[in-house]
């Protein structure tokens, strides 16, 4: 019979939450990729075009779902990992404040980037 | 019902030579993992020129595009994303059961690594496009 190995304690909300959000990002990283690489061109990115997609509120709330839940699911993967390597006791729990501030940082100044750009195309 | 034997430590990555393809897969979604977290934070921290305004927005973001290394590191970059997407999907598929046994597995990682390349190579020119 097959083998099953998971990096996480399956049934725990943290577990459920990286799978839900790892279904979300295929979808939305995928569709960052195309957008703005391969429909619009990176080099020819500029304040305006960027303002105009932000001004559509479908684009600026699905991108504050995609910060989110990149955020979640790369602060919480590193963790993961980081408990997998060992890390135990206060090394553990230093990692765990660490990566919650950083990703609370992370996300606060991606929404005021986002806020900045939906308000400049008003 | 699971089963388990002892295969070793994977995280002991002195043992690179006897991993099996399901602990490369293991290593790689781990790999892939670090550098898009790590990118998430200097993309954001790019963005930030729009903090300072629209000219240093596009001045920032053009400048940066018009730098080969750059742009190869873009190709990197979306070879890690699409490997980490595609193998994504696998393991949420084995974590829902679907493909399980060792050998779809194996298979399917495989699958992902071939996949991932075909995308690569043909996007390097859109990648590189203008320099």
């Amino acid at each position: 019979m097959a083998e099953r190995y998971s990096s996480f304690s399956s049934g725990s909300t943290r577990w459920f939450l990286q799978r839900i959000s790892a279904a979300f990002l295929v979808v939305t990283l995928a569709f960052h990729f195309l957008l703005l690489h391969f429909y619009h061109h990176a080099p020819e990115i500029t304040f305006g075009g960027s303002a105009a997609r932000y001004s559509v509120p479908a684009y600026f709330v699905t991108m504050v779902l995609f910060l989110a839940a990149a955020t979640f699911h790369g602060t919480n993967g590193v963790y993961n990992a980081l408990v997998n390597q060992g890390v135990t006791g206060t090394p553990k729990r230093v990692a765990k404040w660490v990566l919650i501030v950083a990703g609370i940082l992370v996300f606060v100044q991606g929404i005021r980037i986002a806020l900045t750009l939906m308000g400049a195309s008003a | 019902m699971s089963q388990s034997h002892n295969r070793g430590l994977v995280e002991d990555f002195g043992r690179w030579r006897e991993f099996s393809a399901g602990m490369w897969a293991w290593v790689f979604h781990k790999f892939t993992g670090w550098v898009l977290i790590g990118y998430l934070f200097t993309h954001i921290a790019v963005l930030s020129s729009a903090l300072s305004g629209g000219a240093a927005y596009t001045n920032t973001l053009q400048g940066l595009e018009q730098l080969a290394v750059v742009r190869v590191l873009e190709v990197g970059l979306l070879a890690v994303a699409v490997f980490h997407i595609l193998n994504g999907i696998r393991l949420l598929f084995v974590d829902l059961g679907v493909g399980l046994d060792l050998d779809t597995q194996e298979k399917s990682f495989y699958a992902s690594l071939i996949l991932t390349g075909i995308i690569v190579v043909a996007s390097v020119p859109v990648f590189l496009e203008g320099l």
